[in-house]
Order: structure tokens, then sequence, then C-alpha cells
């Protein structure tokens, strides 16, 4: 185990290194140049090779790269002299749109994200397969109908569709968000009753479009296992019903479910642009899709597709372990 | 003998509803089979010989199946009739009083527990007592079926046995609670012939610890003349032959066992003869033709008069001593019909 | 003296497989078959026999060079077509054919039962007189099949018509050599008699050979002139039909045929059994020295150490067997 631990972990480092290569060079082959976007209206060629330098762009891509590896570790200084200042390790660079450090941003952004993406996993969670148990057992019946009408629906409708219909005809409607306070960002330890109002629309928009699939999914699993040998031989034994579901079936069927899970899971820590967008919250997503369309921010562009990446990766491993642990086939000595 | 055998089925049915018409798997299925006796039911696809064994057992979903007539366990507290009993009271007798081994090992058991723990689930079903002594007597189950090393390999996975262990095992968690029937059907079909041996003798032997009844389901007809104190032909979900083993392999009284007994290829049968096969193959259990199910491809048909083949369903009679078949021929025509076919 | 369809030397197929992800690789090599020797005549049918992992499939797979053997030369009508590329081979392949076990999956649904035996014609190249409907429901009709059913798909038929779709196939264009791998034991019994009976008819119509794989021994006895007996990829025993049945040699050979049940109560439970101990051991890891040394009663320390060769035992040169301590 320790072994494969060990080949898991340097698969997982060498894939975050070849990612943040990836984006690097991505960026250096562009032909927009950073530097020249860094000042507003008056800027002469002097300022912009000034904030060339000081942005560190005007050594080659594998220099850049290597300073980019070293901020992780030690922090990063940017220009020299009077003008100088440092960004606190882990640094990820130095955003001039926003004049601050990266770490800053997304330090500020992670949380609305995190809050985002564990209520909507919950929520969509305990909806979905449960819902999808409850379909696999009575199957073809009315609640089995009922759940592969809610399947369709969940599937069909997309994040912006659904979102904003529930901001519209449900937050607003009913005078449950305030629209100018909509998506302030307050600490659950600070205002629990405030940070519950200000997600849980969100969560219900997320966790709609995953539920239904988990539905679908928790259901064709519980009646694929249903029908295997080994809950036979259960039966045949004398187990009743609810101990079969509970300790055989749905410890076989759940099993490729929690896998898919984290990784969906990892996949909204990224950021939930489009959610994030309709209810104005100061996530990793709002932050990433202006950094790209809006600013061209690249420290910040590569702060959070690094980011995102590593929760994938990491998701990755921790899943695999689990399911090892699951399954003892998988198992490799 | 006053003792009533511990299983007796009288007048079982099962039959599946379907879209396509009612699937009528067993018809009319009566036996016994006692303590310590072997009862081997042989038949092709089709031939009910699972289903009625299932019904036995209570493993059919009664939402989607027909039974109708009875299954009654003899139980030292007195009879019970498992098509008619409660759901509940059939199930505390899976397990504890009957218990059922199946064909494949290899998906028999569950992935993902270890086989200790399967068998000690097995056990605390019927037993109070903690996981130790559960523990305990799963590694005694486990030698006495044959697992070497039992002590360590009952924390092992099904995956990390073979299939003949997987077999051992299925045997091991099916007696762990003393059950005076034991069904097994086909357990040695998807294993290698020299673990066939094996476990058909552990079989054997653990018939006689445990003096159970042990029904035995399989197509192999020599697996049947090995283990069989009686045998049950089946064919279209009827019984079509009943008698002792050596009535029925030296003295078949139907045409369907007569065709298969010399259809099959024969160890120790040196001089190529030209194997006499069946012609045609098993029916639809749909709508099931009039008369006699086996009339399409049984050689005799024209010697019974008045074409009672065609209009009347044959019913089980007494040939000779201890010996039934559902043919409308005489014992006498039976007779001259084993001679016929391939020189019995 | 005819000489043989096909004859092969010291036939190996190795399977490399290895383990472990992106780091670190474990190698390991599963000897499915390591060396056998065969000579097959017109009209005549060899019976290859034994148990999992025993290399049967394999072989006859690498024999028609549906695998590429590791070792060994296989010679086709005098010809060595070891070393043939697949284009190189397709002419041949009509003279070369092969029955499938699982008449259930070797048929492929979305085809008609027309196409998949007209396809050999189209392959090859052939369009036989008379055209490619005809042929077909002529062979459909030597298969005991119904030629009105040429348009109908193989789920509407049953095991044993499959099973003939798939021998109509196979004789389509006449081939000289048939492997069989285990063309009857997913069959009810009262087919496998009716399947067994055509097989052996239409070997006496074409004068085929026949190399036929199986693991029911009593199968094998009924259709096979020889017999070769194999067990984890080598050969133990081999012999004339009739020489292996009544005087087997082998240890393996004598526990394998004492463990088929025989269709006899009384014979049949008066018989000596030998009830091999232990498992089959793991192709991957077989045992050293002589495969069979960790269940035969007689093994000795050379059986741990020695592999036995394959030799002549008695007078009779057709019979071989691998092993040190013969039964008599």
């Amino acid at each position: 185990m320790l072994k494969y631990l060990v080949r898991r972990i340097s698969a997982t480092l060498l894939v975050l290194t070849l990612v943040s290569m990836s984006v690097f060079v991505i960026f250096a082959v562009l032909p927009m140049d950073p530097a020249a976007l860094t000042c507003g209206k008056a800027c002469s060629p002097v300022v912009i090779e000034g904030n060339r330098h000081r942005l560190g762009l005007d050594v080659p891509v594998q220099v850049q790269y290597g300073r980019f590896v070293e901020g992780l570790f030690v922090g990063r200084q940017y220009g020299d002299g009077a003008a100088a200042f440092t960004c606190p390790a882990p640094a990820f660079g130095y955003s001039f749109n926003r004049h601050e450090c990266v770490t800053q941003l997304v330090g500020e952004a992670f949380p609305v994200t995190l809050s985002l993406a564990i209520g909507s996993f919950i929520l969509w969670m305990s909806f979905g397969v449960g819902l999808g148990i409850l379909a696999a057992r009575k199957r073809n019946h009315w609640q089995d109908r009922l759940a592969t009408a809610f399947v369709l629906i969940g599937t069909s409708l997309p994040t912006f569709i659904s979102g904003i219909l529930i901001l519209i005809f449900v937050a607003l409607k009913f005078g449950l968000v305030n629209p100018i306070e909509m998506g302030r960002w307050v600490s659950p330890y600070e205002d629990p009753v405030g940070w519950f109002k200000t997600f849980i629309f969100p969560w219900i928009t997320l966790a709609l479009l995953y539920a239904a699939t988990y539905t679908r999914f928790t259901r064709s699993n519980v009646i694929e296992t249903s029908s295997e040998d080994y809950i036979r031989t259960a039966r045949a034994k004398g187990l009743s019903e609810r101990d079969i579901l509970r300790k055989h079936t749905l410890r076989a069927a759940l099993a490729p479910i929690i896998t898919l899970a984290g990784l969906d899971f990892a996949g909204l820590l990224g950021g939930a642009i489009i959610t994030e967008g309709i209810f104005n919250l100061p996530g990793l997503g709002r932050l990433s899709i202006r950094a790209v369309l809006r600013d061209y921010d690249l420290p910040t562009i590569l702060a959070t597709t690094i980011l995102a990446a590593s929760f994938v990766v990491i998701a990755n491993l921790l899943v695999d372990i689990a399911y090892a642990y699951l399954d003892p086939r998988v198992r490799v000595a | 003998m006053t003792h009533k055998p511990f299983l007796e089925v009288k007048n079982l049915n099962v039959a599946f509803p379907t879209g396509d018409g009612l699937v009528q798997a067993s018809n009319d299925i009566s036996f016994t089979v006692a303590r310590g006796e072997t009862l081997a039911v042989v038949g092709e696809s089709g031939s009910g010989k699972s289903v009625t064994s299932l019904a036995v057992m209570g493993l059919h979903d009664r939402k989607r199946t027909e039974i109708s007539g009875q299954a009654i366990l003899n139980l030292e507290t007195g009879p019970i009739d498992v098509i008619s009993a409660d759901d509940e009271v059939v199930r505390k007798l899976r397990g504890k009083a009957m218990s059922m081994i199946f064909q494949d090992p290899m998906s028999a058991l569950h992935p993902y527990y270890s086989i200790g723990n399967q068998l000690i689930e097995a056990w605390s079903l019927y037993n109070e007592g903690s996981k130790q002594d559960g523990k305990k007597r799963a590694i005694e189950m486990l030698d006495l079926v044959g697992i070497p090393d039992a002590g360590k390999r009952i924390e092992e996975y099904p995956h990390q046995f073979s299939g003949g262990m997987r077999q051992r095992v299925m045997i091991a968690m099916a007696l762990i609670n003393n059950p005076s029937l034991l069904i097994a059907d086909e357990p040695t079909t998807a294993l290698d012939v020299t673990v066939q041996s094996q476990i058909l003798q552990l079989i054997r032997e653990m018939q006689k610890e445990f003096n159970m009844a042990l029904i035995l389901i399989t197509h192999d007809l020599g697996v049947v003349a090995e283990v069989a104190d009686r045998v049950n032909v089946m064919y279209a979900g009827k019984i079509v032959e009943s008698g002792g083993a050596e009535d029925i392999y030296y003295r078949p009284d139907h045409p369907y066992s007569i065709g298969l007994l010399n259809s099959i290829p024969k160890i120790g049968e040196l001089e190529s003869k030209r194997l006499v096969a069946i012609p045609g193959q098993p029916p639809s259990l749909i709508n099931l033709p009039q008369g006699c199910s086996f009339r399409a491809r049984c050689a005799f048909v024209d010697r019974v008069s008045n074409n009672l083949c065609a209009t009347t369903a044959p019913t089980l009679d007494q040939k000779s001593t201890d010996h039934f078949s559902r043919c409308h021929l005489s014992e006498a025509e039976l007779v001259k019909a084993r001679t016929e076919i391939g020189g019995k | 003296m005819t000489q043989p369809i096909l004859k092969i030397e010291g036939l190996k197929k190795h399977f490399a497989i290895t383990a472990g992800g992106a780091f670190s690789k474990s190698k390991a090599t599963v000897k499915a078959v390591d060396g056998i020797d065969l000579e097959i005549y017109p009209g005549q049918t060899i019976g290859l026999v034994g148990e999992s992992g025993c290399g049967k499939t394999t072989a006859g797979r690498t024999i028609l060079k549906l695998y590429e053997p590791t070792e060994g030369t296989i010679t086709f009508e005098g010809r060595d077509i070891t070393k043939l590329s697949p284009k190189e081979m397709k002419p041949l392949r009509s003279q070369m054919q092969m029955i499938f076990q699982d008449p259930f999956a070797s048929l492929n649904p979305r085809h008609t039962v027309g196409t998949v035996i007209g396809a050999a014609f189209e392959i090859q190249g052939i369009t036989p007189v008379g055209g490619v409907e005809a042929e077909v429901q002529r062979l459909m009709k030597r298969v005991g099949l119904n030629p009105e059913h040429i348009n109908r798909y193989p789920h509407e038929f049953s095991g044993g018509q499959r099973q003939r779709i798939g021998v109509a196939r196979a004789i389509a264009l006449k081939p000289k050599l048939i492997v069989a791998d285990e063309p009857v034991s997913a069959l009810d019994v009262s087919i496998q008699a009716q399947v067994v009976n055509l097989l052996e008819d239409l070997q006496d119509e074409f004068n085929m050979a026949y190399i036929f794989v199986a693991h029911d021994l009593s199968v094998v006895q009924h259709i096979s002139d020889r017999v070769i007996v194999m067990y984890l990829g080598k050969v133990m025993e081999e012999a004339d039909k009739v020489d292996l049945f009544t005087h087997p040699r082998h240890p393996y050979t004598k526990a394998l045929l004492s463990a088929v049940p025989v269709a006899d109560p009384i014979k049949g439970r008066k018989r000596e059994r030998i009830i091999l101990q232990g498992d089959l051991p793991s192709p991957v890891n077989p045992p050293a020295g002589c495969v069979f040394n960790t269940r035969c009663w007689k093994a000795q320390d050379k059986c741990r150490t020695e592999v036995p060769q394959l030799l002549q035992i008695g007078k009779d040169a057709s019979h071989r067997i691998a092993c040190h301590y013969p039964e008599d």
C-alpha cells in the first residue's frame, strides 16, 4: 500500500508541474502583451517597459517559471528600490489590475467557493442518492416515475437557466433576498443566518443539476447490484431485505458513486462560474472569469487554473484511495 | 418408519407473468426428501429444476411470481408450509432449517467483505454470542470443508480464493447453522473436473456429518449417478420420471430419459457408435401445447393408440415399484422401447 | 503416406503481463502454451484436453495464428506459415477455420444469419456457382437449419441453432482444418449429441481434419482419434484414443479420467477414484520442475527440480508422456 501511495503522490506532483508549465507556455505564445495591459490610457513605452520589468516579464519563459515556483515556497519580490514590495509565500504572483498579491485575492475568494461547494454537495448527495435508492426499490411505481421526471428536468436545465429562474421567481419575488446586499460574503462563524441566506439559493441551483445525475446513477447502480449473485446468496442466508440493502447492495452500488462525487466536489472547488455570477458571489469562479475576460490578469489566471487543477488531481488520488479501501480487489499489493 | 420426510412438496406450481404470456415454469411438482437421503433433479434449460427449489427456499419475488401448492418442512417444532407462510417466517428458515448453494462460486460471494465477515454474518443471524464466538465457529467450518490454514485465510477476500475454494467457503457458509435440508444448484458445473470430484465428495461427507436431506440439481447425468439415491427427471416444467438411481439408469421408463441416456457419450465405451440424438429442442414454456410436452421429440408417439399423446397430458403413474413415469406407454412397451434405441 | 495437413513443432505462446502504474512495473509472463507438437492428417480428429489454465484454448488460437506464436513452427500443407503476416495469411484463412464455444457471444447480434455465413465469400472474394444467397441457403440446410430463416437475427435462434450457424460459417469455404473450441460445452445435453453428430457427418463428407478442444472427456473420447492431455501449458500425455483411455500412463491423465463422473450408478460408484489434493496453480507462477508435481501423489525430489521431457513410452511410438515416474 505504501508503495502505491508513493507512486500516486509522485504522479500527482508530476501532473501539477505539467499543468503549471502548460499554463505558462500558453500565455507565452499568446500574442497579447501583458505588460501593455497594465496601464490605462496614459501609456508610454517607458511605463510599459518599467511595468514589464517590475512584473518580471522581461526574462525568458523558463526563468519566469523558475521564479514562479520559487515564489510558491519563499515568496516573491517585485520591482526594486523604493517601489519594491513582496508577496509572502505561497506567492502566486501580483495582480496589477487589482493591486494586490494574488494569494490575497484567492484567499478572500476561496471561502466563498468552499461554502458554495460544501452546501451543494450535502444537498445533492442526500437528495440525489436518497431519491435514487427509493426509485430503485420502488421500480416502475409512482415514486420511480416521479424520480425519472425529476432526473429529466434536472439534467435538462443548465445552471444559467435554473439559477436565474430561482433568483427571479423565488428569491426576489418573495423578497427572500435583498438585491443590493445579495452575494455579500459573511463568515458562517460570525453570522450563520446571514451566511445561510446568502448561499441557500445558489446551493439549490447547483444541487438541482447534480442531484438529478446522481439520482439516475444511483438508481441504475442499485438495480444492477440487486441482481448480482451475491445478493441472492445473502437472501438465501436469511438476511432481511433491509440488511441486504444496507450492508450488501449499497456498499457495492455506492462505491463508484462516491468516487464520482469526490471528483465533482473537487471540480466545484475550482469555482462555479455561472452560479457565482448569477448570485453575485465573490468566489473563485468570479475571480477567474474576470481575470480572463476583463483584466487579462495573467498571475490571477495562473493561480486559479493551478488551484482548480490541484483540487481535481488531489481529489483523484483521494477517491482512488477511498475506492481501494472499499473494494479489496483494487488494492495493489 | 413413522417419521415424516423432512421436505414434502405437493402439487407445486410456479409461473411468471410476462409480456408475452404466462410462463409455466414449474407444473404440478410433488416429491419428498428425507434426512440422509439424496434426491437428484435432472433437467436441461427450461426444465424448471431450479425454479422449483427457489420456491422451496422462498426466494421468488412474490410480487412477480404466481406460486401455488405446498412445500412443507417437517421441523421438530411442527410443520411449516413455505408457500403459504409469512415472508418473515420463511426468512427465518433460510440459512437455518434449509440452505442453498448456487452454481457460480465466483460471483456468489460479496467481493467487498472478507469471507470471515460473510461467514460470521450467517452465524450471527441465528446465534447469540460475540463476534469471537462467531469467528471460532467460522474457522471450525472452514477446517471442516478443507480450507487449509483457515485461521489466517478467514481474513482474506473472495477474489483471493480459487473457484474450488470459493465453493468450499459457500458450503461452509450454508452449513454453519446446521440446516436439515441442503439444496445444491449445479454446484460443480462451473468447476474443473478434478475439482468437481473434490466438491462432490465434500458435499456427500457433509450430508452424512449433518444428516441432511440433500437436493442436487444438475444437468450432468454422470454427477447424478455418483450421488443420487432417488432421481427426478424434469422436462418442460414437469417431472417426467421419478425413481431410484438404478431404476432410472438401467430401466428408464420415459422416452426422454431413454433418449438422454443414449445420447451422451460414455467414458469407457470405446467402440465409436454414433450418438443417438433426440431431435428438436425443448418447447417454449409459454402456451405449452396440449397433451404431452415431449410429444414433438418422442420416437414412440405412434405406439400410443387414439392419438392420446396429442390430446391428453399424461399423469405421473407408477410403472413399477417406486418408479413413476409421465407417459401413456405401458411398462411393457417402455421395456421394448429401451432396447430399440441404441441397444441398451 | 499422405502429408499431414498441419504440423506443429515446439509451439509456445507466452503473454507478458505488467502490473503497476507509471513509476514501477512488475513484469510477469504467463506461459499459456509452453511447447506442443502436433501432426494432423486429413479426416483425423485430435482432441486437446485439459482443465482451466492448461492452455488448450490458447493453443487452438495460436495454431490458427489468431495469436502470434512466441516460439516454434507451424507448417500448413507443407508450407511454413509461422512468420506470415496477417495479410499473407488471408488467403489461407479459407482453409483453416474455427468454431467457437459460446453460441451467444460469437455471433454479431446485428448481422443476419445470411450475412454471417455469407461473409466468408465476401471476404475471400469468391462467388460460388449459383450466387452467394443460394449457397448460404444450401449450407443452412446442410447443418439442419431452415433456409427460409436466412434473414433472421441470432437472437431469434436457440443456442443449438446458433452453434449450427457457427458451423455453417466455418465450413462455407470447405476448409481442410477446423479448430473447434469447446463447441458443445455451452449446449444442453440433448442438443450436444445433435451437434456432435453434425460435426462427424461433415467430417466424413469433406474429409476435414479437426482439432477438438474440450474439457469434457466423454465427448473427446467419442470424437477423437488421438488425444493430447495438457496441464499448465505443457503436454502431459499424448496417445491414440484407445491407448489413452484404456491405458493411461501419466498420473494426471489417470486422475483426470478417474474424476469424470460415470453415468452408471453401480459401475461409477465402484470405480477407483483418484482425488487430487490442492488447487490448480496459477499459470503466472507455475511450479518448478514438473508442473504437476504440487498435486501428484507420487512426486519425488526429481519432479520438483527437473522438467520431464515428452518421451515415447512402451513400444508404441505414438504414445508419449512427460513424467519421471510413469504409471504402469
